[in-house]
């Protein structure tokens, strides 16, 4: 039963990054099934996400659809979201899509006041790459340049 | 107890929703659109950090209480935001000065509070810290360039620190609420920061060839309800639309 709920959530695309799916992304955390009742448990990348509502509603309709009409979502924020639940196969189609996927683990405390790090460029895979913006167009990603191949693309960072 | 636990609370989601609030006036108006960006996500971090203190702030007043209520419809004199993030955003320069004395002072607030003996509290706080940990960098690096740039932006920053300096004491001063709450293990040892938050203030303002203000007078009362006459426009401005239409959504 569980199963079956984890194989409709695995078509539920994120509304920021749609390549990936709230499963891909680590954002569903639990599902547990009461009587009749379906309980999701989903906790936000970003505290001040605003996608959360959104992401909530997906899984609702999805749900829906396939006939369960008694879902109870909850939102866990303990322990919080971190990069290392981004599947290997969500950063494969990161990549594809030209996000550069998080690279190494979110325990890396580099980044306070630390050196910026080399990410591979999601197009011609060079290294030789810089930082534009630590924030870019969503809080979850930096703004990066290729030296290479001179195009700017997205880095999903570590957290 | 659950009082002082309350204002607790709230002191901690107004700095971030006041903030918040503040840092979105920049959004459309920034110098350059990376920095608009940048700044208008960190703005995003601080309102998702208030939403979870206000969501907990609700729970404990009970009642039907909700977490909008809380952050929209009370009246001025029962925040308890220190008075740095109320004042005005000024120029870019400004701006980087608040956003650096703060982050530096949240970043270590938020360090220590990952392990205060509330439960919910050390979990917003492991939630919070990593989005934190980010600002800080962002607004170290952007001193260090203001202030090592040119001759104008050094001046411009240099006023500014000075002019905020008078309001950094606050941000260290442990009140009834405080002292309370530290013996239960729950709140921060502000005298314990202030030593974390002057060496790193330190090593960055001299990064950045700027001089640190003597410690002289310094401004208090925000956390106590006790304001200064920016905060009424601030919430006027947020409180407009849940006042005019208070069961609106959308
Ligand atoms: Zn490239």
């Amino acid at each position: 039963m569980t199963e079956t709920i984890w194989n409709i959530l695995k078509n539920v695309a994120d509304p920021e990054i749609p390549v990936l799916t709230v499963v891909d992304m680590g954002v569903v955390r639990e599902v547990e099934v009461e009587d009749q009742k379906i309980i999701v448990s989903i906790t936000p990348t970003y505290s001040g996400c605003p996608a959360m509502n959104e992401i909530e509603s997906n899984i609702r309709w999805a749900l829906e659809e396939e006939g369960y009409n008694k879902v109870e979502i909850k939102t866990l924020i303990s322990p919080p979201w971190t990069t290392d639940w981004m599947t290997d196969e969500g950063k494969a189609k990161l990549q594809e899509y030209g996000i550069a996927p998080p690279e190494g683990s979110s325990a890396d405390k580099s980044v306070l006041f630390g050196e910026a790090k080399k990410v591979m460029c999601p197009r011609c895979k060079s290294r030789n790459t810089t930082m534009v913006s630590q924030f870019g167009s969503t809080a979850c990603k930096a703004l990066y340049k290729c030296e290479d191949c001179k195009e700017p693309f997205d880095y999903f960072k570590c957290l | 107890m659950k009082a002082q636990l309350l204002e607790y609370t709230l002191r901690l989601g107004d700095n971030a929703l006041i903030l918040g609030q503040r840092l979105g006036e920049w959004c459309g108006h920034g110098p350059i659109l990376e920095q608009d960006i940048a700044l208008s996500n960190i703005a995003l971090d601080q309102l998702g950090q208030a939403r979870m203190l206000m969501q907990y702030a609700a729970e404990q007043k009970g009642g039907d209480f909700t977490e909008d209520k809380v952050a929209f419809l009370r009246p001025e004199t029962e925040y308890h935001n220190c008075l740095l993030v109320e004042l005005e955003n000024g120029d870019w320069g400004r701006t980087i000065v608040r956003q650096f004395l703060f982050d530096t002072y949240n970043y270590f607030f938020y360090s220590a509070l990952l392990s205060s003996a509330d439960n919910r509290l050390q979990e917003i706080a492991q939630k919070a810290i990593k989005e934190i940990t980010y600002h800080a960098q962002w607004s170290a690096e952007w001193l260090i360039r203001l202030g090592d740039g040119t001759e104008e932006s050094h001046q411009r920053v240099q006023r500014s620190l000075n002019d905020l300096w008078e309001w950094t004491g606050e941000l260290f001063s442990m009140d009834a609420v405080d002292e309370a709450l530290l013996a239960e293990g729950i709140a921060v040892n502000l005298a314990e920061i202030k030593v974390q938050w002057d060496q790193k203030v330190n090593e960055i303002l001299s990064l950045a060839t700027l001089k640190r203000p003597e410690d002289a007078w310094m401004q208090s009362g925000g956390k106590q309800g006790e304001h200064s006459e920016y905060l009424g426009y601030v919430l006027a401005v947020m409180q407009h639309l849940p006042r005019m239409y208070p069961e609106a959504t959308w």
